[in-house]
């Protein structure tokens, strides 16, 4: 079948199997015809990261274990989403401890990018709260996985974007929490300057993020909303909504231009009218804003999109963004939600994303353009020591990838030693020059 | 809460449907033929709050008496409130064609051994004048095709037991639900191209709990497989026999 990843670019043709249990799985990989597989959760990667000829699906791997009801310490099966963790644990006072701006993530898709969430300044990212895995490799074995036990190799799948073997199930902590809501305070920066200082000022929050409007130039550069949130002990346990609203089809191009992001950045900045806005929410659409969307990707019409990513130091800050955002605003290139984030100190992981710094989330619609755009701010994020997000990209170039992530060749050793390479392989790996072949 | 027996429980619609249960907390008792694959599920069930969890062994082609193994899973439960019976196979129809083992083996699979199953519970469930059977058929049972009559008999079979015990306990106040899904993304049909009429498990299994709740008689899972089903039984021999469904 032709599958992609969340931004429908790259598509490949590949065979899709779904094991039915950990021993179906073992099975699969004892037995192997095909050279390589890469495990696919989800599929809320963007770009080529889950791709490959021969996919591995966890679909039927979705079972919980146990759960300790006095330490919130959850095993379960590495095909269980982050929705059905909230479906169940959520009315009994337990939240996860780092989420994604999705809720339709894999635990083994979350441990494989060590996802990040809005609290990364203040706990980290989700391998730091993840106990233990099991992990099996090439040649068929299940191993135990910890920061104490095989501990090479849990560094490199921690963030090691499925390359050292397939997650079967893990042991995760989960965050006390009082109630399903969120108190919310929304804070308006005119530009850039003034939304990292207003970072700086909240830097206690448990959650912070900023929205920024990419389209504005000169004084108004940066021009942003600072979201932050802590869990609130009023309102009780509501289960989420769940709706329906979907985009029932690619919308034609024209549909997402300059015109009509503007009109949509505008409405979004001018609805929060005094300079700080107080919310109590339900954490649904305060995490998932666009969980409520069904097929949101498809309002980028049918070419697809690409989703760019990057951190670059604390202390590059304001000049690195300020370049980067000047080149996108110039470019004129429409993208729909930009994210602007703080990141906490790093862990130890290889490929690990987040380091301290400021991280920046941009969509694109594919075309040559979008390409050419993207090459040069890779160039400014090499410039100032940064680094792009794996689980985004489609495209990055193997120097670029190289010399932002210093630990890769301590990750390629440790896939040696497992024999991962050439067996757990997906097209992002070809083209960042991890595996051999295309 | 609720006592509910679930037969053919490692079933992709069955577990689906077993997790709806224990999310609201009844109690459930669970019967398929491979005990290591049901362990794992009841573990799942009792993470996600079902009460109180019992498997059992049951196989459909078995030589053992089934009447005791549910006597015993009655006994467990202290009472029936719902029975949902999932367990069947797609045979290979071409395979059928040339064996009539084959043939016999699938009829008894989706057909004979759900028979034996509702006689006996038809019984159970009018003496006490309570509570919902429900089974999975098929809308495949609606009309012979060549592609696939083979499974089509034994649900339609199926469908026509149903509705005839249905008439049988409408007077004792007993509810007898004839779920019939339409494709289906599940182990079943992993060999098959999946696009738009194809559903998930989960969804079909919320339809199920919505029709036990509402007292249905019969659902089509998705609804508009009702609608499909009504043009297919309607096209004439003469234009059907050109088509290749
Ligand atoms: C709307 C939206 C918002 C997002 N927001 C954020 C965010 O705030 N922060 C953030 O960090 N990310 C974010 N993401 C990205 C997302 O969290 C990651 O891409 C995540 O890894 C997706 O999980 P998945 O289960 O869909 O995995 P897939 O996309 O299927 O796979 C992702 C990677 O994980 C590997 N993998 C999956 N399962 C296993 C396994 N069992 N064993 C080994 N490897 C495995 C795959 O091989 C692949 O390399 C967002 C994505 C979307 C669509
Ligand atoms: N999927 C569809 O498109 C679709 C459409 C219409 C109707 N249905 C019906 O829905 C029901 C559930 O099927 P599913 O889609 O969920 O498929 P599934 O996951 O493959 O489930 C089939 C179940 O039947 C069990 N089974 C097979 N032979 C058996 C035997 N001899 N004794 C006891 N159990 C036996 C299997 O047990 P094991 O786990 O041990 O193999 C499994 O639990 C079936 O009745 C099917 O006919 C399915």
């Amino acid at each position: 079948m032709l599958i992609g990843g969340w931004g429908q670019y790259p598509l490949v043709e590949a065979k899709v199997s779904s094991p039915l249990s950990g021993d179906d799985l073992q099975r699969t990989i004892k037995t192997r015809e095909d050279k390589a597989y890469i495990a696919r959760g989800l599929g809320r990667s963007y770009g080529d990261s889950s791709l490959s000829s021969t996919i591995i699906s966890t679909r039927y791997l979705n079972r919980f274990h146990s759960f300790n009801e006095k330490t919130g310490v959850l095993t379960c099966d590495a095909g269980v989403s982050l929705d059905e963790v909230l479906d169940t644990f959520v009315h009994r006072g337990w939240f996860p401890s780092v989420t994604p701006g999705t809720r339709f993530v894999t635990i083994g898709g979350a441990i494989a990018s060590d996802v990040h969430g809005k609290n990364h300044h203040t706990v980290g990212a989700f391998c730091d709260h993840v106990l233990s895995f099991r992990i099996l490799i090439a040649n068929g074995d299940i191993l135990n996985c910890s920061p104490s036990e095989n501990r090479d190799l849990f560094l490199a799948t921690c963030g090691g974007m499925g390359l050292t073997g397939l997650i079967t199930d893990a042991t995760i902590k989960l965050l006390k929490v009082e109630s399903s809501f969120i108190e919310e305070t929304t804070c308006k920066a005119r530009n850039l300057k003034e939304c990292l200082e207003l970072f700086d000022t909240h830097n206690s929050a448990p959650y912070s993020v900023a929205w920024i409007d990419c389209l504005k130039q000169g004084k108004d550069l940066g021009r942003s909303l600072l979201m932050l949130g802590r869990h609130s002990g009023q309102g009780g346990y509501d289960d989420l909504k769940k709706t329906a609203l979907s985009i029932p089809f690619n919308l034609p191009e024209v549909c997402l231009n300059k015109l009509t992001v503007g009109a949509f950045n505008a409405l979004y900045y001018g609805r929060i009218r005094k300079q700080t806005q107080e919310r109590h929410v339900h954490y649904g659409p305060y995490f998932y804003p666009l969980d409520g969307i069904g097929n949101w990707t498809r309002l980028y019409g049918a070419k697809g999109f690409v989703q760019y990513q990057f951190v670059i130091p604390k202390d590059a800050g304001l000049e690195g963004m300020t370049r980067v955002l000047d080149k996108i605003a110039k470019s004129g290139a429409g993208s729909f939600l930009s994210v602007l984030k703080v990141f906490g100190k790093g862990n130890d992981n290889f490929l690990s994303f987040p380091f301290e710094g400021y991280t920046l989330a941009l969509d694109f619609k594919v075309s040559v353009q979008t390409f050419e755009l993207l090459d040069q701010l890779d160039a400014i994020v090499q410039d100032y020591g940064g680094r792009v997000y794996l689980t985004k990209d489609a495209r990055m170039s193997d120097h670029v990838f190289k010399a932002g992530y210093p630990q890769w060749e301590v990750f390629q050793s440790v896939r040696e030693k497992y024999g991962a390479i050439g067996t757990f392989a997906s097209l992002q790996s070809r083209r960042l020059g991890l595996d051999a072949g295309r | 809460m609720k006592k509910v027996l679930i037969i053919g429980a490692t079933s992709a619609i069955a577990e689906a449907t077993a997790r709806l249960f224990a999310k609201r907390g009844d109690q459930l008792f669970l019967l398929a033929r491979d005990q290591k694959k049901l362990s794992v599920i009841a573990d799942d069930l009792k993470v996600r709050g079902a009460q109180n969890i019992h498997t059992g062994v049951y196989d459909a082609t078995g030589q053992q008496s089934s009447e005791d193994i549910f006597d015993k899973a009655i006994k467990q439960l202290d009472g029936i409130d719902i029975l949902l019976v999932a367990h069947g196979v797609l045979p290979d129809q071409k395979a059928c064609e040339i064996s009539v083992g084959d043939t016999l083996k699938a009829f008894e699979v989706n057909a004979t051994s759900v028979v034996a199953i509702l006689t006996y519970f038809a019984n159970v469930f009018e003496a006490q004048k309570k509570g919902s059977i429900a089974v999975i058929s098929s809308v495949a049972g609606d009309r012979g095709r060549q592609s696939n009559y083979v499974y089509g008999a034994a649900k339609g079979a199926v469908s026509i037991f149903l509705q005839g015990l249905r008439h049988r306990l409408a007077k004792s106040g007993v509810q007898v639900l004839t779920i019939k899904p339409g494709f289906v993304d599940t182990p079943m049909t992993a060999a098959f191209d999946k696009g738009a009429l194809w559903a998930q498990p989960e969804q079909i299994a919320k339809l199920i709990i919505k029709a036990l709740d509402r007292k249905k008689s019969v659902v089509y899972t998705p609804w508009f497989w009702g609608v499909i089903m009504l043009i297919i039984r309607s096209v004439p021999d003469w234009i059907f026999h050109k088509t290749r469904l």
